[in-house]
């Protein structure tokens, strides 16, 4: 019986031995609910144990299996062989971040600029113990929950060519992320965030290409996120006109 | 030692190309080229008017030539193409929360087009009347 097999070109990167990436095929049997991430470990399991990938949960949750799959940034475990069969396949590591080896890229930078918006609930100068926990009604958690789903993959950063053509600039998860603390009714850091937000880093560096959006796995609309802060940005701008701190 | 050796790919002068989704962005961008020649042409027209009668019918006539008909053309396509990407998007800048629930992204795009077809209803009458 002849087996349906599909292959998958993938871009490979040994530091230790290469000068530069370099394309390396590989045939594996097509099976229709195989995923892109099932099938790099039957190859690393079958056929070269040497390929490196990132990957955990299988389920899109964790966000480490992130990869240009035919040019598009995808979760491996989300993107599935019969999507793409009978054609041939193309796996790259993440666009925009330097390749660490094979399919792994280097995420400091992302990680870093997650840090920088203070991805946390900053009270307001009057909170004190006694007053026990925050309340906050289900309208308050509708306002920013969106946001709050990120996990992290940085689709959205091999998506956004202003972050490739500039890497100062913070880049839409970053930047959904502190939305995501911004709207949050029990915060009171907008005034600290609005620094960060306010610098052509920051949301001016985002020239709205939206396919950040388009390439998020969990819905989170970065891009959304970021025009809301411009809309916030230019407020600050305004009334620091007229009423300067 | 380490062998720790990231490799950096440089974001290739036509990143733009590569991707349907990108091409389109850039002709959305690209739209204000057009639409600032459009605009050029109209101060032209302006500046005639402020030169008289005949110099104002003069600048009339010269636009009746086949390449500013075309050129009017392009430019049309392209004002439509930024209109149309752009209300699309529109939704994504505003979020409005009307008693508990946000806002349809559809309303907020045919609000667009309604404001839309109402400017261009009130231009045309102070053009013709």
């Amino acid at each position: 019986m002849n087996k349906k097999t599909i292959v998958i070109d993938i871009l490979r990167y040994r530091p230790e031995m290469d000068e530069k990436p370099f394309t390396q095929s590989f045939e594996v049997p097509y099976i229709e609910d195989t995923s892109i991430l099932e099938a790099l470990q039957y190859i690393k399991d079958h056929l070269d144990s040497t390929i490196s990938f990132r990957w955990s949960c299988r389920m899109a949750i964790c966000g480490s299996c992130g990869l240009m799959i035919d040019n598009i940034p995808k979760l491996g475990c989300k993107a599935f062989l019969r999507d793409y069969y009978p054609n041939k396949i193309s796996l790259e590591p993440l666009a925009n971040f330097p390749i660490e080896r094979d399919l792994v890229v280097v995420m400091d930078d992302f990680m870093q600029k997650l840090e920088s918006v203070k991805p946390y609930l900053i009270p307001g100068d009057n909170a004190c113990m006694s007053s026990g926990e925050y309340q906050q009604t289900p309208l308050q958690m509708e306002k920013y929950k969106q946001f709050s789903m990120c996990i992290n993959c940085g689709l959205c950063y091999a998506a956004c060519p202003q972050y490739g053509l500039d890497n100062n600039f913070i880049g839409p998860a970053a930047l959904a992320l502190l939305a995501r603390y911004d709207r949050d009714s029990r915060d009171a850091g907008s005034a600290q965030r609005m620094k960060i937000l306010n610098q052509e880093e920051g949301v001016w560096g985002c020239t709205f290409v939206g396919y950040c959006s388009t390439v998020c796995p969990k819905k989170v609309d970065p891009a959304a996120a970021i025009q809301l802060l411009k809309v916030e940005s230019s407020k600050d701008y305004l009334i620091g006109l007229f009423k300067p701190d | 030692m380490s062998k720790r050796k990231p490799y950096i790919r440089k974001l290739e002068t036509n990143w733009w190309l590569k991707t349907g989704f990108y091409t389109r962005y850039m002709l959305r961008e690209g739209s204000c080229i057009f639409i600032t020649l459009y605009s050029l042409i109209l101060t032209w027209g302006i500046f005639n008017l402020s030169q008289g009668e005949s110099s104002f019918n003069m600048w009339l006539d010269t636009l009746q030539n086949p390449f500013f008909i075309i050129l009017h053309l392009i430019v049309l396509i392209f004002a439509l193409y930024h209109s149309i990407t752009w209300f699309a998007l529109a939704p994504k800048a505003i979020a409005l929360w009307v008693k508990g629930t946000r806002i349809e992204d559809s309303v907020i795009i045919a609000t667009h087009y309604a404001a839309f077809a109402i400017v261009t209803v009130l231009c045309l009458l102070i053009i013709t009347l």
